[in-house]
């Protein structure tokens, strides 16, 4: 049974190598140090071969923004408890409210991932639809350097990131569906990416039952 | 004093389990659970399942302190961001006749004072750092269990240093 307390020896069967330093992962520290970023252009390189990696016998441009989708889902999951473990222990908790979930993505997670905020966030205006948030970033930095041609111009491979979302949001409980859309704004955002996050209905459900028990 | 420690995933799966007995007040770390405990205290511990699902929506904070009690066993819970739980049954030792009385600050006598919170609140902080360490290993999936000896070696050490 593996909740019965390991035997001194126990370690030396287990047939587990060990690196000759002694260091494994509980050993490095989660806090990262200031300017610890990587180079845009070797990102760019592993992100362009993990596009053309999920390219590989697609059915079609949904097919492969569902890829790109899975790519980024378990990111986001972990990325979570990294961010809140990283938080000053005042001011960390939990997000409650999808609100509070929305601006811990633009805030904290842009700013580990992107270097800035993401740009804004809108509600849907649309009264059908109370579950739909927007997520606005006027430049993606994923995709500055990935150019999609004119037959795939549906494409936006800014879908990782909406992967990297859909992760935080169903971590944190409040299961979504999160897509990326290209929507060019003239000659000064030409890139303009909005990330539609469409809420279960539950989670809508969820909310007015805790908002009317306060 | 004794401790039953569980973390348990989203789809309330059993992550890791881990048995220890109090260190502090001269304890040998050993747990004193009666023989029939060891599949009690699971149901005991999955259990407090439906009260931490609900207090966790009423407070942001991760450590939801001491939830539940059933008869002599108390159990605290701790939510990480992504909704696993760490749970920890804890169990005072009886008075018996020939045992001599402890000072009631002591960590264990009295399982619902602050100085027993404080202790469990710093015992599950520091299995947290351990915990977010493991899931950032690219090996590791949501809801796997934790089989890494030196995460076990990790919790024993936070348990002889808080508990």
């Amino acid at each position: 049974m593996s909740n019965l307390q390991p035997s001194k020896s126990s370690s030396a069967k287990e047939g587990l190598r060990y690196p000759s330093s002694g260091k494994t992962i509980y050993t490095r520290p989660l806090n990262r140090t200031k300017n610890a970023e990587i180079s845009q252009a070797a990102f760019a390189y592993l992100f362009g071969e993990m596009i053309s990696y999920a390219q590989r016998k697609v059915t079609g441009i949904q097919d492969l923004e569902k890829r790109l989708n899975a790519q980024g889902h378990p990111i986001g999951i972990k990325l979570l408890d990294l961010l809140l473990f990283r938080e000053p222990a005042r001011t960390q908790v939990r997000p409650r409210t999808i609100v509070e979930v929305l601006h811990f993505i633009k805030q904290q997670t842009w700013v580990h991932l992107f270097g800035r905020q993401a740009d804004r966030l809108e509600k849907s205006n649309n009264a059908d639809t109370p579950e739909e948030y927007m997520i606005i970033d006027n430049e993606p930095l994923v995709n500055s350097f990935i150019s999609v041609p004119k037959e795939m111009s549906q494409l936006n491979c800014a879908a990782f990131v909406a992967g990297i979302v859909e992760g935080i949001c169903d971590g944190a409980g409040f299961p979504a569906r999160v897509t990326a859309h290209t929507v060019a704004e003239g000659e000064m955002w030409p890139g303009k990416t909005v990330f539609l996050v469409k809420f279960e209905i539950e989670v809508v459900d969820r909310e007015a039952y805790l908002g009317d028990r306060k | 004093m004794s401790y039953h420690f569980i973390i348990l995933g989203t789809q309330d799966n059993p992550l890791f389990s881990y048995v220890l007995g109090t260190s502090k007040q001269g304890g040998d770390g050993q747990a004193r659970f009666p023989p029939s405990a060891a599949h009690l205290n699971q149901f005991v511990l999955h259990s407090s399942l439906d009260i931490a699902e609900e207090v966790q929506w009423g407070t942001g904070h991760l450590y939801l302190k001491c939830i539940d009690k059933f008869f002599n066993n108390y159990i605290s819970c701790f939510v990480t961001g992504s909704n696993t739980k760490f749970m920890l049954l804890h169990q005072p030792t009886q008075q018996g006749p020939g045992v001599t009385t402890r000072s009631s600050a002591a960590i264990g006598a009295n399982p619902t004072s602050p100085q027993t919170e404080e202790a469990i609140r710093a015992f599950f902080q520091e299995v947290y750092e351990s915990w977010v360490k493991t899931v950032m290993s690219p090996f590791y999936g949501l809801n796997k269990e934790i089989r890494s000896p030196v995460f076990r070696q990790k919790v024993a050490a936070a348990g002889r240093k808080y508990l």
